[in-house]
């Protein structure tokens, strides 16, 4: 009985052992260096792995931004300039600084301003609507509402709006991880600077038809008259293929052109409302009353 | 027992409903939209102007590069407008359009060609006239003919299939035109034969167009080189692939042609154009269409020029019944909805097909039973269910391993689908996704 307990310990001891050693060898023999800065860079990325930066997930881009010498195109914008910032500092490199951007919808086609004359019964999905026709409205340049973009954003910074049957994206949310601008089939999501206060002017269609057909499709079209072009002190605006084009480093958000746009394709955004729309209302009494809202206090948040 | 080919196919409804109504010849419409892009390839380069005027059987836009094809203007008037309109591919393209000349009698006059048997002109001529004369597959893939002529000499071509199948339900346009031009297109075969030094041409035509076989057989008596093959009726018959198959027993391999196996394949509709190019020197500027629908008043076929809105067509058959949802461009199971009724006829338009509401109905789809019935059903012995989750989980490179790109798209997977998946939708995505990829290019 003893013999046999004593016999057992024995065998597996010695069975124990024999593994170590195996395994103290190999590890020995097949050791991979693997750089420690690579694990302290993953931990200060996002892990988002949104694959907004080209690489397929943060550990990718991580091994990356060790190995390279020259990380100055290497941008994580999810992240941005503080995250980008603070890995320079542990790497001893240096990186350029973007300004934070933010992704906008190039089309105000909703029902109202776009009438549908077509329908599409196929699959819920802009790609295959893409595939088999122009979309459900006269404008082919725009929006086809079936939200693959929706679909693509990993932070929930989309949403279909039922009303007017466009995407809505939640410029808070936003990580400009460019997810959308790919998953959309007809080009019309955009990446631009998000300003001070997220001020943001921009030409929201992408109709490329003469002005007649464009107006005829939709109410919000750029017709492509070239007012803003003429107005715009900056020459920020380009015209090409009748249709503006702003400059978001060249605007100077002097809002000239929102004003002179004929078909209101010029969206402005977060801008506090101008002084003329909020002229001294009359009231019945008779009192004057001016209504005047601070500068800095909308939209801030 | 009839030929077929082997694997998969079904038997949609046939509805040839204008099968007894003679091709009309229709007046010539106030306006044509002729796009530059009717063919398989690049597209043609305009080479008219604005207020020009042009003639009849005028060459208004040149061809492009060796797969492309001339395009020959099909009536005498102005060119009005060079812009982009609608056509069948449902986006706006580049049309050329021109105004008719009321005051021209050319347009008007009554085109009745003679028979010409003799053959004239020297081998490389006929393929110049092919050339010349703007001759693409008027089956629907519309590919420049010339190109599928020019054969290299390596290859050892010993059979022209000519192909009257007309699988697709509904169309009638070839089968009339086998009816009344059976001589013509006897002609048009000795002439393909001669120019290519083929021995053997085979005729094949499914059953259910009894009169246009005993027609060839009586007409092909005496003539011991073209054969006429009855053919068992099954869609897709019609695609070239199982054409071969069912006649010759030859399997064309995967990525080939037919003529890898030694087979040439052209439309009746083609062997007749061809015929009058080469004869008669006349550019294809017109062709058979049918126009019908179970609501429509009179369906019929006509000849129609190249160009002309559908919506004249329409028209000439009763006008459109009031609960249309869809105009399709071609036939039921592989024709294309059209976005506006001033989409041009073009070259591949083999019909118009009226679909009221009910018919268009696209049922609400549900999951995969995994019942097997798009395995069962597909002539190229494809996974549809398997391809389409593929590319819904946008797993292409699975998918290419798969073969996506062999499918035919015939639509029998989402024809015979009892969860009305949308197959074919997802699978045509897939194969314009990978056309795009980088691997798919390597391995080709």
């Amino acid at each position: 009985m003893t013999v046999s307990i004593i016999y057992s310990v024995l065998l597996l001891t010695s069975l124990g052992i024999i593994a170590a050693i195996i395994l103290y060898l190999v590890s020995k023999k097949f050791y991979v260096y693997e750089d420690p800065l690579i694990t302290e860079v993953e931990e200060i990325l996002p892990a988002a792995n949104c694959a907004g930066c080209g690489s397929p997930g943060c550990r990718s881009f991580a091994e990356k931004l060790v190995g390279t010498e020259d990380i100055s195109d290497l941008f994580c914008p999810v992240g941005g300039n503080d995250v980008m910032k603070s890995i320079a500092n542990l790497l001893g490199k240096e990186v350029a600084e973007k300004d934070p951007t933010v992704a906008v919808l190039l089309c105000q086609g909703s029902c109202d301003m776009r009438p549908k004359t077509t329908q599409f019964q196929g699959p819920d999905s802009c790609a295959i609507s893409a595939l088999v026709f122009s979309g459900e409205t006269d404008c082919q340049y725009g929006c086809l509402g079936k939200g693959d973009c929706v679909e693509s954003c990993l932070f929930d910074a989309m949403y279909m709006d039922k009303e007017t049957g466009l995407p809505v994206i939640i410029t808070d949310s936003c990580t400009s991880c460019g997810a959308c601008v790919e998953a959309c089939p007809k080009n019309i999501i955009e990446m631009r600077p998000k300003n001070k206060r997220d001020l943001k002017i921009y030409v929201g269609c992408m109709n490329e038809d003469k002005g007649g057909i464009a107006k005829k499709a939709c109410a919000v079209a750029c017709i492509g008259c070239s007012k803003c072009f003429d107005v715009c002190p900056k020459d920020a605006i380009t015209m090409e293929n009748n249709l503006a084009y702003i400059d978001p480093y060249l605007c100077t958000l002097c809002r000239k052109c929102v004003d002179v746009c004929p078909t209101h394709s010029i969206i402005e955004t977060n801008f506090p409302p101008k002084k003329k729309k909020t002229l001294p209302i009359p009231s019945k009494e008779k009192k004057i009353k001016v209504i005047v809202e601070p500068l800095n206090s909308n939209n801030d948040a | 027992m009839l030929k077929t080919f082997p694997k998969g196919g079904i038997h949609p409804h046939e509805n040839k409903i204008t099968s007894s109504k003679a091709i009309k010849r229709l007046a010539p419409p106030k306006v044509v939209y002729v796009p530059i892009s009717q063919h398989i390839g690049i597209p043609s380069k305009i080479i008219v102007e604005r207020k020009e005027k042009v003639k009849i059987g005028q060459v208004i836009a040149k061809s492009g590069g060796y797969i492309s094809s001339n395009i020959h203007s099909p009536v005498a008037g102005t060119v009005t407008k060079l812009d982009k309109f609608f056509d069948s591919s449902g986006y706006k393209k580049q049309c050329i359009v021109i105004r008719t000349d009321a005051k021209d009698k050319s347009n008007f006059e009554e085109i009745d060609l003679p028979l010409l048997t003799e053959i004239k002109l020297s081998e490389k001529d006929i393929l110049q006239h092919i050339t010349d004369y703007g001759i693409v597959g008027l089956g629907g893939a519309t590919f420049p003919s010339h190109v599928k002529l020019n054969i290299q000499k390596d290859k050892n071509i010993d059979c022209l299939i000519i192909n009257g199948v007309e699988c697709e339900p509904y169309l009638t346009a070839d089968h009339r035109l086998m009816l009344e031009k059976a001589e013509e297109i006897i002609v048009g075969i000795q002439i393909l034969m001669f120019a290519l030094h083929i021995e053997k041409a085979i005729i094949g035509i499914e059953n259910n167009k009894k009169n246009a076989i005993e027609n060839f057989k009586e007409l092909t008596k005496n003539n011991h080189k073209i054969k006429v093959a009855a053919l068992k009726i099954k869609y897709p018959q019609g695609s070239e692939k199982q054409l071969v198959r069912a006649l010759l027993k030859r399997e064309v391999p995967k990525n080939g042609l037919p003529l890898d196996v030694g087979v040439i394949v052209h439309n009746v509709g083609t062997i007749f154009a061809i015929y009058e190019a080469v004869q008669h020197n006349k550019s294809l500027t017109e062709r058979a269409v049918t126009v019908t629908g179970k609501k429509i008043k009179d369906p019929s076929n006509f000849w129609v020029k190249i160009g002309t809105p559908v919506i004249d067509l329409i028209n000439e058959v009763g006008g459109l019944p009031e609960d249309t949802r869809k105009i399709l461009n071609g036939g039921p199971m592989m024709g294309k909805a059209i976005k506006n009724t001033n989409v041009p006829i073009t070259k591949g338009t083999s019909g118009i097909l009226v679909i009221s509401e009910e018919e268009a109905e696209r049922k609400k789809s549900s999951n995969c039973i995994r019942c097997g019935e798009c395995v069962f059903v597909c002539p190229m012995g494809l996974e549809p269910h398997l391809l389409m989750n593929l590319t819904e989980k946008r797993m292409f490179e699975n998918a290419f391993n798969e073969d996506i790109m062999t499918c035919i798209e015939c639509g029998s997977c989402s024809y015979v689908c009892p969860s009305h998946r949308p197959l074919l939708d997802y699978i045509r995505f897939g194969k314009s996704i990978i056309k795009t990829l980088e691997f798919a290019k390597d391995k080709k």
